[in-house]
């Protein structure tokens, strides 16, 4: 490799990598800002300006805390766990494409970490993975309520990621009408959701041609799964704290804790960026390139994004401050008997939509 | 180079895995060693290319298959001991038999059949980086081969359906 191509490298990973710690620690500012907002109250405003600087106080108050083991734990499991929660929480965002592509000299950069053509199943991968440090930690804590939550989690992610892995089927499906051949790359994905609905008809020409306005159903349904599957409200049964003290993360303290709440932000921060790229057009946006200065066209990509992303991120606090917590049962009906079904049923529809465009209809 | 200390990582984490699903005293360490051996071959799969095997191999195996088992072993219990009395008393002797029989079986075919293990390799070797990606497997998925692809399918469909009919029939007695 050239010297240009290691640079482009380092671009990528540690762009991604810097982006995604920058955001985490902003995000939960973010969210204890706007829920303190959505309730009425100040919420931090001590630490820095608006209170901005709180997020590291609290990491740096973590460091320096004792990490306590409770004795009857399983070691070797304990320990793993906050490990196991934060190396996936990271590799998903690897696959998003988070800024356009730009040229140093010759070589063509992509703002992303890698352009896999698994893109989406990696990241099912990936979550699916994830599920396991709830699982483990709750069960090595040796402590009943963290057990409880390891089961509870393990019931919601198998459940939630079916719903989750079907809506996206009709993405995808819809995403290879859209050009030649169907796709799984994230970039690609993106790529064709850039123009107007102008051929559909003049009227909505002004309409940006994002998944969201053919696949809105999928949207809510992926977006209702994507809550679940972060352990949000209304879906934080895992460490529900008047039921379970904590949950799976009861015996945690100190900078083990801090691991699963890292991992916890950054998840909710791939998942909105997930959305947004699958379904509002990711980093595109107007450029207006040669108007403005080239530097800053090529840096509206990335604020595009990150407007997207963090529209859903609010969604996310929103839902979180208005929705009281769902019963179990509540929990497992929304998700097999109305989210699955829904999803299916929608996939049926719009693949029989998409096929009689395609093909037009078997009697003419 | 890479490729062949990826290799030898997987490979020996792979059977440090294996290993550890049978001999593991704890049911949970045995689902964490099975854990660790689908993750090594699904890496393995990816050095040869074939990208959407080791996907599905994480997402279906590691993912929904696995988190199911150690759901069930929570849900049953991990602190009962191990009962330690053989319901098959001369089980030990048996497999020893067997194995001693494939073992014989194998140094028989190598040292007096015309057999190869490794089969000797094309002399071009052709890495096609677009051999195991989506598009090259779906194609013949969806053109030559999708009826036993619904076929299998629909196998599923009534495996799963018969489960809980299965269930139910059961509840209501």
């Amino acid at each position: 490799m050239t010297g240009v191509e290691w640079l482009a490298l380092g671009i990528k990973v540690l762009g991604a990598f810097g982006l995604l710690l920058l955001a985490t620690l902003l995000n939960v500012w973010v969210e204890r800002k706007v829920l303190a907002d959505m309730q009425n109250r100040l919420g931090p405003m001590r630490a820095g300006p608006f209170g901005v600087l709180q997020t590291v106080a609290d990491g740096l108050k973590l460091f320096f805390k004792e990490s306590i083991m409770p004795r009857k734990a399983e070691v070797g499991m304990y320990l793993l766990a906050p490990f196991l929660a934060v190396v996936p929480a990271f590799l998903i965002f690897v696959n998003i494409p988070w800024g356009g592509s730009f040229h140093i000299g010759e070589t063509e950069v992509v703002l992303q970490g890698a352009d896999l053509d698994i893109g989406l199943l990696f990241i099912l991968a990936m979550s699916s993975i994830a599920v396991y440090a709830v699982v483990l930690a709750g069960w090595s804590s040796g402590s009943k309520y963290p057990l409880l939550g390891g089961v509870r989690a393990t019931a919601q992610a198998i459940s939630y990621e079916a719903a989750i892995g079907l809506s996206l089927v009709s993405v995808v499906l819809f995403t290879a009408t859209q050009g030649d051949g169907g796709t799984l790359s994230l970039y690609e994905i993106v790529q064709r959701q850039s123009g107007t609905w102008a051929d559909v008809h003049p009227i909505v020409g002004w309409v940006p041609r994002w998944n969201i306005i053919p696949q809105i159903a999928a949207f809510v349904i992926f977006l209702t799964a994507a809550v679940a599957e972060t352990n949000r409200a209304p879906f934080d049964l895992v460490e529900a704290e008047q039921e379970l003290v904590g949950g799976f993360h009861t015996e945690y303290s100190g900078m083990r804790f801090a691991m699963f709440f890292l991992a916890e932000y950054v998840n909710i921060f791939s998942m909105s960026a997930l959305t947004a790229t699958l379904f509002l057009g990711g980093w595109l946006g107007p450029t207006w390139e040669g108007t403005l200065p080239a530097f800053i066209s090529g840096a509206l990509p990335t604020v595009w994004f990150l407007i997207k992303t963090y529209a859903i991120f609010f969604i996310f606090i929103w839902i979180r401050a208005t929705l009281p917590r769902l019963r179990y049962d509540q929990l497992m009906s929304l998700g097999w008997k109305r989210l699955i079904p829904g999803a299916l049923g929608w996939l049926v529809l719009s693949g029989l939509v998409l096929a009689f465009r395609q093909f037009g209809a078997p009697w003419g | 180079m890479v490729e062949a200390v990826l290799f030898v990582l997987m490979a020996v984490a792979a059977l440090t895995g294996a290993v550890t699903v049978v001999l593991a005293r704890n049911p949970i360490y045995s689902a964490i060693g099975l854990l660790g051996t689908l993750f090594s071959v699904a890496v393995i799969y990816v050095v040869h290319l074939a990208h959407l095997v080791a996907a599905v191999q994480v997402i279906v195996y590691a993912g929904a298959v696995l988190t199911l088992f150690l759901f069930v072993i929570m849900l049953i219990g991990v602190d009962k001991s191990e009962r330690r009395i053989e319901t098959l008393p001369s089980q030990r002797i048996g497999v020893g038999a067997i194995a001693i029989l494939l073992i014989a079986g194998v140094v028989a075919i190598t040292v007096f059949g015309n057999f190869e293990w490794v089969p000797a390799a094309a002399s071009v070797i052709d890495l096609d980086a677009t051999n195991g990606t989506v598009a090259a497997v779906a194609e013949p998925m969806f053109t030559d081969w999708v009826l036993a692809f619904e076929a299998t399918a629909l196998l599923l469909t009534i495996g799963a359906a018969g489960a809980v009919a299965l269930a139910h029939y059961r509840r209501r007695n």
